[in-house]
């Protein structure tokens, strides 16, 4: 196994509001090797997305705090940078795709002019090669007519070719990391499955790793090597695609996997997991799962189950399994 | 179905002509027919600015006492004041005075606002702080009482009526930057300026600034008219415009003793302010519903 290129580790991202301090992000393991696709899932509130802004150190601030743990981007924690080394990290070695591609691009610039500006800012080229670069983009991410797309404004464009486009400003200046934030969930199904291909296919020619994060399971069995399934701001579940589809150890994940609806069951009603995402509060004790859990003891009220490996490359957080140890916090 | 492909067809033959948000505007503003009317107006009243030396049939100073407060008749189209200077000329230079003040005054208003303004949203704590609460207490007086407490201040002249104007309307344009600033800042399009490793300066400039535009735009059309009139109000109290400056505020007042017996004293520069002023006032109406995202449909 190489050294993995991202590695976060026990990360806890706070909010600080009126109704006192909130652990969106509490005490996160994380790691991507080196051309994986990782899928981050869960429902939403799970701090997916703040995970992902903390990895780029993007998270508003105030509310917001990366409290504690680190977050190791080839072989360096980043946590401790300051703002103008992480810009050149940002776009440059990690860049972030985002959910909603109408909003995404400024309506006031054209759209060669915006993905310039991102090999113009890393790459220092000029107006003219950094125009021959963002054709090239655009052909990269299967745009038919770039030069005509490249003088385009994008109110004038589709969702899809919008998420085209926000796609191409990502990889402009080759990332070694592309962290897509539910970069499907937007679109209609046709598009989605297009610019899946289209993440897949830049992760299989180009080596880049990508930080999947969606709700969406179907596309994680479709897109991911590994995943990691949140849980109110914990993972409580990683493992292979595999290893999750066909043996999913933690109850949410058999839950979520339940909730999936499957064109040859005839069951009328769709399989929900009752109840809602607890309110996150520093107060929270136990298992995170556990007022929905079906499977709830004692213990689990009490103490918070550590992640813990349950096969090779398999570990979740539950005390339905004996190996597990009590977490430190 | 037909009107669709119409307008499919004419989208791609439109790819390769310049489109952009300005554009599409115009084209909107065009159809506004209120709108170009006050154009038509504001143009009209910049021509006769920059031409009036050239058609003024006399200088605005000169006097001819034995012509006092003469009814318009071909020698004098509208009349003359209690000098027997020619109204015509006086009110054609006028337009010099009254435009020179509310454009002006506006761009000073807006170059300051805006900048208090970005500072104030994009930065908030404690520059927020200090800058809205000093808009506060500015708008906390009637703009006008503070004008006139200015000029009194300063002293009474027409480029310190000017000052006076802009400094009361700091706050109207800064306050507006600021609310479209806390609104932008949240945008997606910020944050993945952010995301790609943008600068702060450069975000505020290049994604900020621009987009915060049109509602200034908007106000500033209407702040003009607002402008021309706070600056009549000022020459009508005699500290803004001194004599023999042809000020339209000013020519109001220097004539309302001879209202009844020579109307036309008061009713050309009157009406004139009334034109400018609405002039202004439909355009900038016009302007809000083209680029006012929220008046669209």
């Amino acid at each position: 196994m190489s050294k993995p290129i991202l590695e976060i580790k026990d990360l806890r991202t706070h909010f600080f509001t009126d109704r006192g301090e909130i652990p969106a992000v509490d005490g996160i393991d994380l790691y991507i090797q080196p051309g994986e696709v990782l899928g981050v899932v869960g429902e939403s509130g799970c701090g997916k997305s703040v995970t992902s802004l903390s990895v780029l150190k993007l998270i508003p601030q105030p509310p917001g705090k990366i409290v504690s743990g680190s977050i190791v981007f080839k072989g360096k924690d980043i946590v401790p940078l300051k703002e103008s080394e992480m810009r050149k990290i940002r776009g440059n070695s990690i860049s972030m795709v985002f959910q909603e591609p109408m909003s995404s691009l400024n309506p006031l610039f054209t759209v060669g002019h915006q993905i310039g500006e991102t090999i113009r800012l890393h790459r220092g080229k000029s107006h003219k090669e950094a125009r021959i670069h963002t054709l090239d983009m655009l052909r990269k991410v299967g745009i038919a007519s770039p030069d005509a797309i490249l003088n385009e404004y994008p109110h004038r464009l589709s969702g899809g070719m919008r998420q085209r486009v926000m796609i191409a400003m990502s990889i402009a200046c080759s990332p070694e990391l592309l962290i897509a934030d539910e970069p499907t969930t937007a679109l209609d199904v046709t598009i989605q499955a297009q610019i899946l291909d289209l993440i897949r296919r830049l992760n299989e020619e180009q080596g880049m790793a990508v930080m999947l994060i969606t709700h969406d399971l179907g596309v994680v069995a479709e897109m991911c090597h590994r995943v990691a399934v949140m849980y109110a701001g914990k993972v409580v579940e990683e493992g292979s695609v595999h290893d999750i589809f066909k043996n999913p150890l933690h109850p949410y994940t058999q839950g979520l996997i339940q909730s999936v609806p499957r064109m040859s069951e005839t069951r009328e009603r769709l399989y929900s997991i009752p109840g809602n995402v607890p309110v996150l509060s520093m107060s929270l004790r136990g298992c995170r799962f556990a007022a929905r859990c079906e499977h709830v003891m004692p213990r689990c009220l009490e103490a918070i189950p550590h992640l813990s490996q349950q096969e090779e490359g398999h570990s979740c957080r539950c005390w339905l399994y004996e190996s597990t140890q009590e977490d430190a916090v | 179905m037909t009107q669709l492909s119409i307008n499919q067809s004419s989208d791609t033959i439109a790819i390769h002509e310049v489109s952009g948000p300005w554009r599409d505007a115009w084209k909107a503003f065009r159809k506004n027919k209120t709108a170009l009317l006050g154009l038509g107006l504001i143009l009209f009243f910049i021509i006769i600015a920059i031409i009036a030396p050239y058609i003024a049939p006399y200088g605005y100073k000169d006097q001819q006492l034995m012509d006092r407060l003469k009814p318009p008749s071909s020698a004098h189209w509208f009349g003359t004041d209690d000098f027997g200077r020619d109204l015509f000329t006086r009110v054609l230079f006028g337009a010099r005075i009254s435009l020179w003040v509310g454009f002006f005054s506006v761009i000073g208003s807006i170059v300051v606002g805006t900048v208090l303004g970005i500072l104030a949203g994009y930065y908030g704590k404690w520059a927020d702080m200090l800058i809205s609460r000093l808009f506060d207490i500015v708008l906390a007086f009637p703009s006008i009482l503070l004008a006139i407490a200015i000029v009194a201040i300063l002293g009474p002249s027409l480029q310190n009526a000017l000052y006076a104007i802009a400094i009361v309307n700091i706050p109207t344009y800064g306050r507006l930057v600021r609310a479209k600033v806390l609104s932008l800042k949240n945008e997606e399009y910020i944050m993945s300026a952010k995301a790609i490793g943008m600068k702060n300066n450069r975000i505020l400039f290049s994604h900020i600034l621009p987009n915060s535009l049109t509602p200034i735009i908007v106000q500033g059309t209407l702040g003009i008219a607002t402008a021309i009139i706070e600056a009549a109000a000022l020459g009508f109290l005699g500290l803004g415009a001194q004599p023999p400056d042809p000020e339209w505020g000013k020519m109001l007042s220097d004539s309302r003793q001879f209202i009844q017996k020579a109307p036309w004293t008061v009713v050309f520069p009157g009406v004139s302010i009334m034109l400018t002023v609405l002039g202004f006032n439909l355009m900038g109406d016009g302007l809000r519903d083209v680029l006012d995202p929220r008046m669209k449909n």
